[in-house]
Formats: structure tokens, C-alpha cells, sequence
């Protein structure tokens, strides 16, 4: 087994400029910026699966996009399979082209993420066409054959001159896996790849993500803010406040025994579908603060309902707790 | 491949299908159709040539002869059928102005991509040449271009120049229009898949940009291709036409030079100024309707069972 | 299930469209439930099996092409259906008011939230203007916004407080019935906690039946009391929420049930239900689900299942839980 990670992101920062009002820039004041991803470090071991929970608009689009390199990044490093991302130094370091051959992103709305006029057959065999890859006309097919076959969409030549709008919504998400599938990579991001699908279908895709893991060993980073899918499938879970990660560990550990009180809150708030286990909740008044002017000390204490007064001046760092379970509280110590 | 074509055949007549339903789009299709029969056919139409002079028992040239004395529009000042005149006027009138609206839409739509796709530097550059061109009058800047070109007797054909000079000056309402809709494209989600994928610019311009625009590019064309009928037939009446290959708008020219009015020559003035109308009003019918037709935010809606989803085009877009 | 009357009764709603193409689709067939005062309701099911034109056949607002060929609305004692459009007119939003889905994205994006709802109130000339706009401040804070935020435009409001804002409207001539389609649908976890919440703390205060449409088993576990579940147009199961999450009879319910991720059962494996759902212009003679069931037998292809009694207050309709084959 590859030791090397497949993955490693160290101190990972996202800043998007916010457009100043004239006014602003001729009395020169400084110009702010909406923090998006603020110092985030993890990584991902070879077939692994790393769930990013957090509320909307804390930055695991974000994150993803970065990772795949559709953001700029501001400040940090990924590493990709020992090799800097996009770096121009010496050490050993891959472009961004091909990285996008090992490494696929899966994108939310799978009535968005294929081109309405393309065919699905078109749409499966691009990325072999962006890399020149299989050029034989008979290899790609049954490249394209197999991806299908194995994203569940069977007869596979059913589908091939089909146009999207002919598919259900779990349909094209499968398709979009397939596409994702047929360069065979080894780490998948997959951007809430079943949030808009029906709960029937859901279980399909994942179920689907599930299989293709285990049979070709890719490590996935998966995100979402639905903490009952996490719960299904992923080893380890992180979860994210205003572009932070406040918590980390495996995932039965995180879920069963939350050290955060954010992760708290979050498992108390997903939904149970049994009536006879209606639980108190923490319902988190308010909305998450804008990244643009972030809480001083711990970014949550404005909403957390544990807050005591050095919460507003100290920033928490991660702390390890037990072997590989990390949290950022300045309530919670080693045990 | 035969399957590829079978899918075209099929949205054809899906298209044709709704087209039919729609009576304005059928009447403008009809009107441009029309013309261009007109022009293909010209010499089938017409027993003259517009150079000959009719000349009545005495040989005298018959000068404003109304229909009732010669042919079906009788004759102008000089004795030319006025008929074979407007019949091989369309051929002039037609080729500059679906040239001039080609070139229009070529430029317009290259530049309104490259604008829209690239942005920064690109961008500003394009829009900034834009707003020039449309704060200055069209017509008297055309006017000034045609005369200086003559001017400088490049032996060019003066319908070249013509041609030319609108094709490079009417770009500007699609360029804008183009760039809109690729800025929203450009945003939408299987664009940045594609260059997840890995996807180089010109890949992502041709297989995801284009084909969304190209109804879009075809409506506007359309359209385009009446402004460029109308504006040749301004800048022809204006005395800028090729007086030795006569259009619509060099026949109203004609009219107006030789007192047409005055003699009460209707029949040499109305012709050319219907004609002029005739293909501009179906232009703009067939194009309005396509616009509406092709609306390229195409969005498939409902989901129905797995035989064959019905899908809604509705105009949902992104935010 | 309380014994007493019903606030809205509905029995046999059959809904019809004629599709572009001239063709038929049965969008509802046969539909039957109860809404008690003080209630709430959850309709859940699939996309397309019918939910949003329960609500729009109940409010009598179908979309050109759509209308009910069969059925009773019964709102206390008088049948919707029998209405004229006017005499239709003075029930809704009165009596019975609606947050449409994707509402929150209806808000008219120049016009101040506040001029929204107080327009919404004006419409049914029930106050003068001073006395509507203290409601609207009223409503706002019931909602949960700040009464200065009355000013604001819609897109100085996230998701969340848009939603707020458009249950404030619907609220606006104090309803009896409050129909809510997808509320929570396009918000995440902690917002949709906040929205929930105030559906029931409203509920509580005003004494309010709600109608929650949703796709989610797990948002109608938290808030509902009785439950009806669709497939294809039709009633699948009725029931107290405990008979569906806990007692669940008919395939469809048990399969949507084992195909929702449970935090609290982390790792199970979750059951999907492959194919798609009828085509409503080309539906099975038999049973609608058949195609799918996984416990269909055969004559399930052939007769169309009624909705059964199977125990107080619970309703199925599978053939394999009528008691009495004999009846057919
Ligand atoms: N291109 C951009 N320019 C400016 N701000 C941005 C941009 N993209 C994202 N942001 C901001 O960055 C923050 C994080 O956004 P991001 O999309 O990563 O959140 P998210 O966790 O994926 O949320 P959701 O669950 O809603 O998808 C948000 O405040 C967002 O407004
Ligand atoms: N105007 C219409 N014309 C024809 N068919 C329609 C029309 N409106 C709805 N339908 C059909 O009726 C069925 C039920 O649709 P409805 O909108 O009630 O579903 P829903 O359960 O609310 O789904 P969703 O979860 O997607 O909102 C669908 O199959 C739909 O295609
Ligand atoms: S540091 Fe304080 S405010 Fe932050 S999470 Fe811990 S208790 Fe809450
Ligand atoms: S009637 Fe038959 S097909 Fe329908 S749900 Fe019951 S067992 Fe399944
Ligand atoms: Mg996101
Ligand atoms: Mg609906």
C-alpha cells in the first residue's frame, strides 16, 4: 500500500477581493475581503473518504473548487500524491492539467453540470477527448460503455444519443459520475452530489459512490451540510464554521461523541424520520456572520450557546483529543 | 453517425411542429421566402433586361409608361420595364444585405464571445469600441465611410464597399447581446465541469459556449438582416448604390432624381419602397419568432416516467 | 388523530391535465384525507407524484389545462368545490393561505418586503391602512424579523428570512389552514431547524392546521402528526405519523423509509427503489407502484388498489393488505 497521502492541504486560504464602493476606495479605506477559506489544513489518506460538513456558505464549495483548481488559491499548499500542486519550484510538483486527469470533481446540481446540447455519449467521452486519451474510435466506446455500465445506467448503448433533458435528475447524476469515472482517477470531489436529488434516489447515488469505492479504491472528498448521508458513508468527517475546521475525526467518534459545540448543534438539528425519537435540539439562531468581518476571538461565539467571556478573545486552535479526533474549543481539553 | 443525423431530423420536425403553430413566424417566413424565389428566379420572371429601352410603334422610347400601356409596371423615365427592374433589384438588394448581415453577425459574435468569455482587458476593449460606434450616427458616418471610400477610386465594386462598411459598423447590438448570454453561460455549472475536466479554452468555446448561442445567433442574424436591408436602401436612395446594378433603394433614388412623383409615376416609386418593406417586415417577423423559439435557456423540467421524459423548455435560469 | 370534526376534508380528489401534445395526464387519482383543526398534515412523495396540485386543486388555482373531474373539498361545512369563483375567492387567503413553492424567490425584487406583506393585506380590505401596517410589523416579528427590517429589500434578506417573510404574508388575514409546499426545501440544515421551529411555535399561538408538502421523511417526522404519502398521484398510506414511521404497510412507505441515511444509525445500508415513477399520460391498469414493488404479486398488474381502512385511522392501498380479497 502507497504510503503517501493522496492528499494534503496545509494552511489553505481563500480570499475573494469584495468590490469597494468608490467612496470607500477614495477615503482609502483598506480594502476587505470575503474570507472564504481561512486557514484550513487536513488530508486524506488513500482511499479514503473524508466528509466537509458545515452550514451554506462556510466554504466547502469553496474548498472543492480550489482543490480542483477552478479557484485561485490565496495562501497554502496542496499536495497531490506527494507532488506540490501547480508550483513552479523545485520540489517535485504537477500541473494543473494533469491533475485534472487524476483527480475528478462531481458538481451539486445535476441539472446544471452537463451541457443540455451535448449527447450523453459526447458528454462521458470528453475527458478522454480534452486528454487525448483512447483515440481509437472502438476502445473509446467501450471506454465510454464500461463507464456508464458501471454508473448503473444499463444498456448502456440506450443512452449514448440521448440528450440530458431526456434523464431523470438521478440519471444525469449518474452520467455526471460516469463522465468523473472514465479516466479512472484516484480522488474524487464530489461538491453535494445528492442534495438535489428525491430521497428515493439519493440512496441510489450514494449506494452507487459506495460500490465504486470499494471496487476501485478511489478516495473521495465528499461534501455536504446533510450530516445523515455523512453518516452512511464517510471514515472520517470534518466540519467547517466560516471557513474554518473546528472539528475532525472519524466519523462514528465525531457523530457519537461531538466535542464542538457547533458539530453538537448541527447532529441535534438533522432530521430523524421516527416521530418516537423527536430530541431536544440546538437550534443556532440567526444566520452564519458574514465572512467579510469575522467575530473576533472564537468565530462562533456569537451564536454558541456555551460561550464564556475569553471565547471573545482568544482564537482556538485544533487540539487533538484522541488519536485522530481534533477540535477547536477553547472549552474542550484533552480528556 | 445515421443515428446523429436521425436525432437532427428529429428535433427539425419537433421545431417545424411548433413553428407551424405559430401564424406571425409563418407569414414572415413567407414574405422572406417570397423574395428570395424572386431573386433565384429573376430571369424566369421578366421578359427584359432592366438596361433595355421599350420603345413604342415609333421607336420612340416609352418614358413613364403606366401599367396599363406596358408590362406589369409599366416603364420609368428612360424607358426601362420597371418590373425586371424591381425582379433583378431583389438579387442586389438581397446579396448586400445578407452579406452585410453575415459579416455582422460574424464580427459581432466572435468579438461578443471573446468579450464575454475572456473578460478584463478583452472585455473593456471590445465594449469601449461599442459605445463609440453607438453614440456616432450610423447613417452619416456610413455615408462619410462610402463617399471617402469612392473617393479613392480602389476599383473596388461599390457594393463591396457597401457591403463591407455595414458589416463592420453593425456588429455592436449583437456583440453586446452575445456577450450577455456567454457571461451567464460561462457561469453555469458544465462550464466549470468542463474545465475540471481539464478543458483548454477553445475546447470549452466550441463544444459548450457555441452551441448554446447558436439560436440566439441565428434569430439576431435574422434580424440583423433587415437593419442591413433597410440601411443599404437609405444609403442607396442616398445615391451611394452601384448605379449600373440598380437595388431596390437606387430605384427610389431614380424616382425621386426624375421627378417619378411629379409625373405621378406611381408606379416606378411604390414598387421598390413595398419590396423594401415586404422583406424587412418578414425578417423581423421570422426572427422575433425564432428569438422566442430557440430561447437558448433551454431547461428540462419534468421528469415522466422512464420510456421517454417530456421536457418542458422553460425559461428557468440561474442567478 | 383527534375524533373531532375535521377542519378540511377531502375525499376522492381526482385532478386532470390536458398536456401540450392533447394528451391526458391523471396527475391526482382518488385522493382522501383529513386535516384536524390545530394539525399539521405532511404530504411527502417523490417529484411529480402529485403533491403541489393537491394544494393547487384544494385552493382551486390549477394552472391552465388542469382541472378536477371527481371529488368533495369539505372546508367545515361547505364543499370548495361547489363554489362559484368569487364566493372561491373570499376563502382563500382568508380562510385558507399558501406559501407556493420556491416562494422565497417570488418576493418582487424592487418593492420593500414590508410594501409585499402589507399589500398582500390591503388586497382583502379587512383593516385601514394604519392598522395594516402595524400588522405587518406584527407579522414581521411573529416570523422572527426585526420590525426595522420592514424597509428592506428582498435581496438584503438571506434565504432563510425571505422564507420567513413569505410565511409572514400567507399569514397576513389570519388563516385557519396554512398550506406550506417545500418550505425548507432549498435551505440548509440550520435554517430549516429555524423554519420548522416557527411552523410549530405559529401553530401553537394561532392554533393552526398546516399542510407541509415535502420530499423529506425526515423534516415530516419532526413536525407532523398525521402523514400522507404519495406515489403517482395516488394515496399510497395515511396515517398518524407513528402508523408510517413505525408501523408502515404499504412497499413504497417501507422502502422510502430504509432509503433515508439516519444519523442515529450510522453505516446501515440504505435500500433504493429502482426505475422511475408512471408516466401519468400512460398509467398501469394495476397497481401504480407495481413496476417497482418488490413485492408485487401478480395481480397487482391488473386491478388498481383502493385506499383501505386497515386499522383506526391508518390507510393502505397495496393488495396484499386488504383483509377482504373477497370484495373485489
Ligand atoms: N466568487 C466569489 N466571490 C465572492 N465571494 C464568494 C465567491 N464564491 C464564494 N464566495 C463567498 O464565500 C463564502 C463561502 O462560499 P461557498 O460557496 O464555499 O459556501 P458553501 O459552504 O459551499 O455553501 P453552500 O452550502 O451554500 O453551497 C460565501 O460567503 C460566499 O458568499
Ligand atoms: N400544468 C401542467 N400540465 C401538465 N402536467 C402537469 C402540469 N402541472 C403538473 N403536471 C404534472 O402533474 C404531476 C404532479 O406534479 P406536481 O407538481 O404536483 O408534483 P410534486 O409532487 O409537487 O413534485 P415536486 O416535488 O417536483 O414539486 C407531474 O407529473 C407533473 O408533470
Ligand atoms: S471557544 Fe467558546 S465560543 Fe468557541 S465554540 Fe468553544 S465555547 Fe463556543
Ligand atoms: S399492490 Fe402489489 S405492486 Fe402495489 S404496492 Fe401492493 S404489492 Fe406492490
Ligand atoms: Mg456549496
Ligand atoms: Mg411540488
Amino acid at each position: 500500500m502507497n504510503q503517501t497521502p493522496m492528499l494534503e492541504v496545509r494552511g489553505l486560504y481563500k480570499y475573494f477581493p469584495v468590490h469597494q464602493a468608490l467612496a470607500d476606495s477614495l477615503m482609502r479605506r483598506p480594502h476587505s475581503n470575503v474570507k472564504a477559506v481561512d486557514d484550513v489544513s487536513f488530508s486524506l489518506a488513500r482511499g479514503e473518504v473524508l466528509a466537509v460538513v458545515g452550514e451554506s456558505g462556510c466554504g466547502k464549495t469553496t474548498i472543492a473548487r480550489t482543490l480542483i483548481g477552478l479557484e485561485a488559491l490565496t495562501k497554502g499548499e496542496i499536495v497531490f500524491d506527494g507532488k506540490l500542486v501547480n508550483a513552479h519550484s523545485q520540489q517535485p510538483h504537477i500541473g494543473l492539467k494533469q491533475l485534472r486527469k487524476r483527480a475528478q470533481m462531481i458538481f451539486q446540481d445535476p441539472y446544471e453540470s452537463l451541457n443540455p446540447r451535448a449527447t450523453i455519449f459526447e458528454i462521458v467521452a470528453e475527458p478522454l477527448v480534452v486528454h487525448g486519451m483512447i483515440k481509437d474510435r472502438k476502445e473509446r466506446v467501450a471506454a465510454v460503455k464500461s463507464a456508464l455500465d458501471d454508473a448503473g445506467l444499463r444498456p448502456a448503448e440506450d443512452y449514448f444519443m440521448r440528450y440530458p433533458h431526456e434523464l431523470s435528475g438521478g440519471q444525469r447524476q449518474r452520467v455526471v459520475i460516469a463522465s468523473a469515472m472514465v479516466l479512472q482517477p484516484e480522488l474524487l470531489i464530489a461538491d453535494e452530489p445528492v442534495s438535489m436529488l428525491d430521497v428515493s434516489i439519493r440512496a441510489e447515488i450514494l449506494n452507487l459512490l459506495r460500490d465504486l469505492r470499494q471496487k476501485r479504491g478511489i478516495s473521495i472528498v465528499f461534501i455536504t451540510h446533510d450530516l445523515s448521508t455523512v453518516a452512511y458513508f464517510a471514515d472520517r468527517i470534518a466540519v467547517m464554521y466560516l471557513g474554518r475546521m473546528v472539528e475532525i475525526g472519524p466519523a462514528r467518534e465525531v457523530l457519537q461523541n461531538p466535542q464542538h459545540p457547533y458539530t453538537k448543534a448541527l447532529i441535534s438539528v438533522a432530521p430523524v424520520p421516527n416521530p418516537r425519537l423527536r430530541r431536544e435540539r440546538v437550534i443556532l439562531q440567526g444566520e452564519t456572520p458574514n465572512p467579510i468581518n469575522l467575530p473576533s476571538g472564537c468565530r462562533f461565539h456569537p451564536r454558541c450557546p456555551v460561550a464564556v467571556d475569553m471565547c471573545k478573545e482568544n482564537d482556538p486552535q485544533l487540539i487533538e483529543l484522541k488519536q485522530g479526533h481534533q477540535a477547536a474549543c477553547l472549552l474542550v481539553t484533552k480528556s | 453517425m445515421s443515428e446523429n443525423g436521425n436525432l437532427f431530423l428529429r428535433n427539425l420536425a419537433g421545431f417545424w411542429k411548433t413553428f407551424r403553430q405559430n401564424k406571425l413566424g409563418l407569414a414572415g417566413g413567407f414574405l422572406v421566402l417570397v423574395a428570395v424565389l424572386v431573386a433565384v428566379f429573376a430571369p424566369a420572371l421578366t421578359d427584359y433586361d432592366p438596361s433595355d429601352i421599350i420603345r413604342d410603334a415609333n421607336n420612340r422610347a416609352l418614358t413613364f409608361a403606366p401599367p396599363e400601356v406596358h408590362g406589369i409596371l409599366g416603364t420609368d423615365d428612360a424607358g426601362h420595364d420597371v418590373w425586371s427592374q424591381l425582379v433583378f433589384g431583389s438579387r442586389i438588394s438581397l446579396v448586400v444585405g445578407f452579406m452585410a448581415g453575415f459579416i455582422a453577425m460574424f464580427v459581432g459574435s466572435a468579438l461578443g464571445i471573446a468579450a464575454g468569455y475572456f473578460g478584463g482587458a478583452i472585455d473593456s476593449l471590445i465594449m469601449r469600441i461599442t459605445d463609440v460606434l453607438l453614440v456616432i450616427p450610423d447613417l452619416p458616418l456610413m455615408l462619410v465611410l462610402v463617399a471617402t471610400i469612392r473617393q479613392m477610386e480602389l476599383k473596388i465594386s461599390p457594393l463591396a464597399v457597401l457591403i463591407v462598411v455595414i458589416g463592420l459598423l453593425y456588429w455592436t447590438s449583437t456583440a453586446r447581446l452575445i456577450r450577455s448570454q456567454t457571461l451567464t453561460i460561462k457561469e453555469r455549472q458544465f462550464v466549470a465541469r468542463a474545465r475540471a475536466i481539464g478543458a483548454g479554452h477553445w475546447h470549452i468555446i466550441r463544444k459548450h459556449i457555441l452551441p448554446q448561442l447558436m439560436p440566439l445567433i441565428v434569430a439576431n442574424t435574422v434580424l440583423i438582416l433587415s437593419t442591413a436591408i433597410l440601411i443599404e436602401s437609405g444609403l442607396a436612395f442616398l445615391g451611394l448604390g452601384d448605379p449600373t446594378k440598380p437595388s431596390w433603394g437606387t430605384m427610389l433614388n431614380f424616382a425621386f432624381d426624375r421627378s417619378a412623383i411629379s409625373n405621378g409615376a406611381w408606379w416606378f416609386y411604390l414598387p421598390p419602397g413595398i419590396a423594401i418593406l415586404w422583406v424587412s417586415l418578414g425578417c423581423i417577423l421570422l426572427g422575433n419568432v425564432l428569438e422566442e423559439m430557440l430561447n437558448p435557456r433551454l431547461a428540462a423540467h419534468h421528469l415522466e416516467g422512464e420510456a421517454g421524459m417530456i421536457a418542458i423548455a422553460d425559461v428557468e435560469s440561474k442567478g | 388523530m383527534n375524533n373531532g370534526k375535521p377542519l378540511l376534508s377531502v375525499r376522492g380528489l381526482t385532478t386532470e391535465f390536458t398536456t401540450p401534445e392533447g394528451k391526458i395526464a391523471r396527475a391526482l387519482e382518488d385522493v382522501s384525507f383529513d386535516v384536524m383543526p390545530g394539525q399539521t398534515i405532511g404530504l411527502v412523495g417523490e417529484s411529480g407524484s402529485g403533491k403541489t396540485t393537491t394544494l393547487m386543486s384544494l385552493m382551486r388555482l390549477l394552472p391552465a389545462g388542469g382541472r378536477i373531474t371527481a371529488g368533495k373539498v369539505m372546508f367545515n361545512d361547505t364543499n370548495l368545490l361547489a363554489l362559484s369563483e368569487r364566493e372561491m375567492r373570499d376563502y382563500r387567503w382568508k380562510s385558507m393561505a399558501i406559501v407556493f413553492q420556491g416562494a422565497m424567490n417570488a418576493l418582487n425584487p424592487v418593492m420593500k418586503v414590508g410594501d409585499q406583506i402589507h399589500e398582500a393585506i390591503m388586497l382583502h380590505n379587512l383593516m385601514d391602512e394604519d392598522a395594516a401596517e402595524k400588522r405587518v410589523k406584527d407579522l414581521l416579528e411573529m416570523v422572527g424579523i426585526a420590525r426595522t427590517r420592514r424597509d428592506q429589500y428582498p435581496h438584503q434578506y438571506s434565504g432563510g428570512m425571505r422564507q420567513r417573510a413569505m410565511i409572514a404574508m400567507a399569514l397576513a388575514c389570519a388563516p385557519d389552514l396554512l398550506f406550506a409546499d417545500e418550505p425548507t426545501t432549498a435551505l440548509d440544515v440550520m435554517i430549516q431547524a429555524q423554519v420548522l421551529q416557527l411552523l410549530r411555535e405559529i401553530q401553537k399561538s394561532l392554533g393552526l392546521a398546516i399542510v407541509l408538502v415535502t420530499h423529506d421523511l425526515g423534516v415530516v417526522a419532526e413536525v407532523c402528526d398525521s402523514v400522507v404519502v404519495m406515489y403517482g398521484g395516488k394515496v399510497a398510506e395515511y396515517g398518524t405519523a407513528d402508523h408510517i414511521y413505525n408501523e408502515a404497510q404499504h412497499p413504497y412507505t417501507q422502502k422510502l423509509l430504509e432509503a433515508f441515511p439516519d444519523v442515529s444509525k450510522p453505516g446501515d445500508t440504505l435500500a433504493s427503489i429502482p426505475g422511475t415513477p408512471p408516466r401519468l399520460t400512460n398509467l398501469p391498469p394495476g397497481c401504480r407502484f407495481e413496476p417497482r414493488c418488490h413485492l408485487k404479486i401478480e395481480k397487482c398488474s391488473q386491478v388498481n388498489p383502493p385506499l383501505l381502512e386497515v386499522s383506526p385511522k391508518h390507510y393502505v392501498s397495496c393488495i396484499l393488505r386488504e383483509g377482504a380479497e373477497a370484495d373485489l
